[in-house]
């Protein structure tokens, strides 16, 4: 059964790098939901951490597909309770929505979001959890009149303890050809 | 700039243009052979071509795809890295089918394109086309050099790429003002990628249980393939076969990595492959896969292949394993080096009774198959006969290569082969024209053996102007054209699958003697049986290229052929 699966790409950061990251993809018809690039832990090394929905089968099969790429050096899967995760929204509001006693500021104040910008014409609420919460504030927000939204890909940590360092000091190479 | 007088042994100046520097990497790594066709964005490259003509010899193919299938019959002949270079634009994408056919057969080669100037990228300048974009999926590894500071580490690593680990294509785009521009030349062999291993570390754990399942084995079966040849481990295939008594089926493109005529080699796998190597995959106990990657055409319906068996996978590459056929035992690493150790561990053994299987399919593959196409008194001449005959005067010691359709699954069944890297085909991508330019690399990357192209009349006119190479360069090729008036593989599935509705296969063909004599290739052209064994043997005599075009049967068909979506053991005799 194909699930909501999310891989993360470790490699140097190279130009035409995102390209066959996404062609891995792309040629096996598989849609990308949301991808975000970042740094991670080790200098130099770029992850991309991106979801899709996969079965487990078709994860491992992309996984191994996008690591024999020679400048990725390493890709996992996991599936949701093998990780941590969050996406980042925001929503930009007229001002007037936003004016004292407007029931506004307990919705913001019940979804743990906050204000981050108060501007002459707008204010910026940003509201950081999983895709159904930062949803849910759209769907509770969208009565006042939302002039723009915009969600992050989703960024994840895994829960397992291992540390990259260690995968990639597993990469022993033998003899060079 | 100082102007004071030369001394007197001049040794090549350093600080050079990007240009220079780009053929000075191709001397370093040893190639002293390309081929490839000139335009603006890389006359920089030619001019130096020029001066180093006595270094490295430049090929003039006449159209760029024949440049790319001229550089993989090189790599495929030769062992080597096949090189290739183009312009920009057409020239470029004029590579792409022989880019993707390195890619899906594991062809060690390096595609050199020229590029507009880095300040015109992305202003729809000139023959500007996106090289990079376009090849991404095809190549093993690409890079766009725009500082002529770059070349020599890119081309260091460009060629460790494509031939370590699992072979392939490599482009590297260079834009012109990197090709004029100056660099402090220096060159260093690349011998590691941070990011990639070569050659994985092998499990002694996975060995010692692959042994002990080769070990209590009643009907254990190996099928390998073209890692064995990439890996040149032909020998080690053969102790651990010869050891253990262990029958062993070759794919297409592991054709020639083991003698045809040894004991134990059981034949060809796959849709058109020998009848016992495929029924047997579904009775052996413990299969033994080597250098091979599952193809669709060598499995058939995945869901009724070998489900009774215990697998071993030996495969460089980590993604194939349990990518089509689940694996119970993978060993990942180099043949070589993995055959090196597991042999050692098996036991001596000959399973004569399960040989014996083999052999009793094959008295039935040669009643109602083999003897009506290789050995026909009567009526049009059979495909199957030409290559018997072939075989006749060549003893097993010629590269065959072929084009793709019928005249390619015949000469892969029916060729036989002394030495390993002898038998080159389009496998995987089955690109039409491949033949004649492929066979023409081949040539030259195996000068003093005698090289045989095995063509359709379709797939000939994909590249026939490649004669022209043949014609400038004297290439000594052998053109066997099979000529049946048909794109005959397509009209044989139309015969079979649609009620023969020949929609748009059958040809009318141009004279092909007259093409040949405008090239000034010998040729002749034979209709009957009479005359194949005497053109053959004034063909493979004749000190020079010759064509050579068999009128055969218009409505044959390759037999036997296991039907798309069926299983292996539902191969068809008739
Ligand atoms: C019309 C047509 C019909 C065809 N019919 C058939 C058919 O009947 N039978 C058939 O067999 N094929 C057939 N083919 C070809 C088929 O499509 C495949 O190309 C072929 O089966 C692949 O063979 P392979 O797996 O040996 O080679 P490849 O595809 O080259 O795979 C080689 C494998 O070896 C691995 N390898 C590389 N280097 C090493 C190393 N150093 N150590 C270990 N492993 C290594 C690679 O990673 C790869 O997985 C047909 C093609 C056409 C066009
Ligand atoms: C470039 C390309 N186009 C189309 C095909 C599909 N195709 C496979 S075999 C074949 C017929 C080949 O005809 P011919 O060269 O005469 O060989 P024959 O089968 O008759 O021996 C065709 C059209 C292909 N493999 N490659
Ligand atoms: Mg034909």
């Amino acid at each position: 059964m194909p699930q909501q699966i999310t891989i993360a790409v470790f490699s140097e950061n190279k130009a035409g790098l995102l390209h066959r990251v996404t062609t891995s993809f792309t040629r096996r018809k598989i849609n990308i939901e949301s991808l975000t690039a970042s740094q991670s832990e080790i200098p130099g090394i770029h992850r991309y951490t991106i979801v899709v929905e996969i079965t487990p089968a078709d994860a491992d099969k992309l996984v191994h597909a996008l690591e024999k790429q020679v400048d990725i050096q390493k890709a996992f899967w996991y599936a949701n309770e093998e990780i941590i995760y969050r996406e980042i929204a925001l929503y930009k509001i007229r001002a007037e929505a936003m004016k004292d006693g407007s029931p506004l500021l307990e919705v913001v104040d019940r979804h743990h979001a906050r204000i981050l910008s108060v501007e002459k014409e707008f204010t910026v609420i940003q509201k950081t959890g999983r895709r159904e919460a930062t949803t849910q504030l759209f769907e509770e927000l969208e009565p006042y009149g939302i002039l723009e939204f915009v969600r992050s890909g989703r960024v994840a940590i895994s829960r397992p303890m291992k540390e990259l360092k260690d995968y990639l000091s597993e990469l022993k190479v033998s003899s060079l050809r | 700039m100082s102007t004071k007088t030369k001394p007197e042994t001049a040794t090549p100046s350093n600080h050079i243009t990007g240009s220079e520097a780009v053929v000075r990497c191709l001397l370093e790594e040893g190639v002293d052979l390309i081929f490839g066709y000139p335009g603006g964005a890389i006359m920089p490259v030619y001019d130096e071509l020029y001066k180093y003509s006595d270094q490295i010899h430049h090929v003039l193919v006449r159209h760029e795809q024949g440049a790319t299938h001229a550089a993989q019959g090189y790599a495929r002949s030769s062992g080597r890295v096949g090189a290739c270079i183009a312009t920009s634009g057409p020239g470029a994408t004029n590579l792409v089918t022989g880019i993707a056919d390195a890619m899906i057969d594991s062809t060690p080669m390096v595609c050199i394109t020229g590029q507009v100037p880095k300040h015109l990228l992305g202003s729809d300048a000139f023959q500007e086309t996106d090289v990079m974009g376009i090849t991404i999926p095809i190549t093993k590894w690409s890079f766009q050099i725009t500082e002529a500071s770059e070349i020599p580490e890119v081309f260091a690593k460009a060629f460790y790429i494509a031939k370590s680990g699992r072979p392939g294509p490599v482009v590297i785009d260079i834009t012109k003002n990197a090709q004029f521009g100056k660099l402090d030349y220096q060159y260093e062999h690349c011998e590691v990628v941070k990011t990639y291993v070569s050659r994985p570390e092998i499990g002694k754990n996975e060995l010692q249980e692959a042994a002990d399942l080769i070990n209590s084995a009643e009907r254990p079966y190996i099928l390998f393939g073209q890692g064995v040849i990439l890996s040149e481990a032909e020998e080690e295939l053969k102790s651990l076969v010869e050891k253990a008594g262990i029958p062993a089926a070759w794919t297409i493109l592991g054709l020639s990595a083991m003698n045809t005529d040894h004991p134990l080699n059981v034949g060809m796998l796959g849709m058109h492959g020998n009848y016992g190597p495929n029924v047997m995959i579904n009775e052996c106990d413990v299969m033994i896969a080597i250098g091979m990657r599952f193809d669709d055409r060598v499995t058939g319906n995945l869901d009724k292949f070998a489900k009774q068996a215990k697998v071993i996978h030996l495969e460089i590459d980590r993604a194939e394993i349990d990518k089509n056929v689940k694996t119970d035992v993978a060993l990942v690493g180099d043949a070589k080096e993995v055959l090196s150790l597991l042999t050692p561990l098996v036991n001596t053994n000959t399973h004569e009774s399960w040989h014996q299987r083999f052999k009793e399919c094959d008295v039935m593959e040669f009643d109602k198959v083999i003897r009506n196409e290789c050995d026909p008194t009567e009526g049009m001449m059979t495909m199957g006969e030409v290559i018997k005959n072939i075989n006749q005067h060549t003893h097993g010691e010629a590269i065959i290569v072929t084009d793709v359709g019928q005249h390619q699954m015949v000469a892969c069944r029916y060729a036989e082969f002394k030495q390993t890297k002898s038998n080159i085909t389009s496998g995987g991508l089955g690109t039409m024209g491949f033949g004649l330019p492929a066979a023409i690399g081949a040539k030259l990357g195996a000068p003093d053996r005698q090289v045989i192209a095995v063509v359709g009349d379709g797939g000939i006119q994909m590249t026939i102007e490649e004669l022209g190479v043949i014609l400038q360069t004297d290439v000594h090729v052998k053109i066997v054209l099979l000529n049946n008036e048909f794109l005959g593989m397509v009209r044989q599935w139309q015969q079979l699958f649609f009620d023969k509705r020949y929609s748009a296969t059958e040809m009318i063909n141009p004279d092909f003697q007259k093409i040949a004599e405008a090239y000034k290739i010998e040729a002749k052209r034979i209709d009957d049986r009479a005359d194949l064994d005497k053109s053959i043997e004034d063909m493979l005599n004749h000190d020079g290229a010759y064509f050579l075009e068999v009128m055969v049967g218009k409505e044959n068909n390759v037999f036997p052929m296991v039907p798309s979506g069926a299983g292996v053991s539902e191969i068809r005799l008739e």
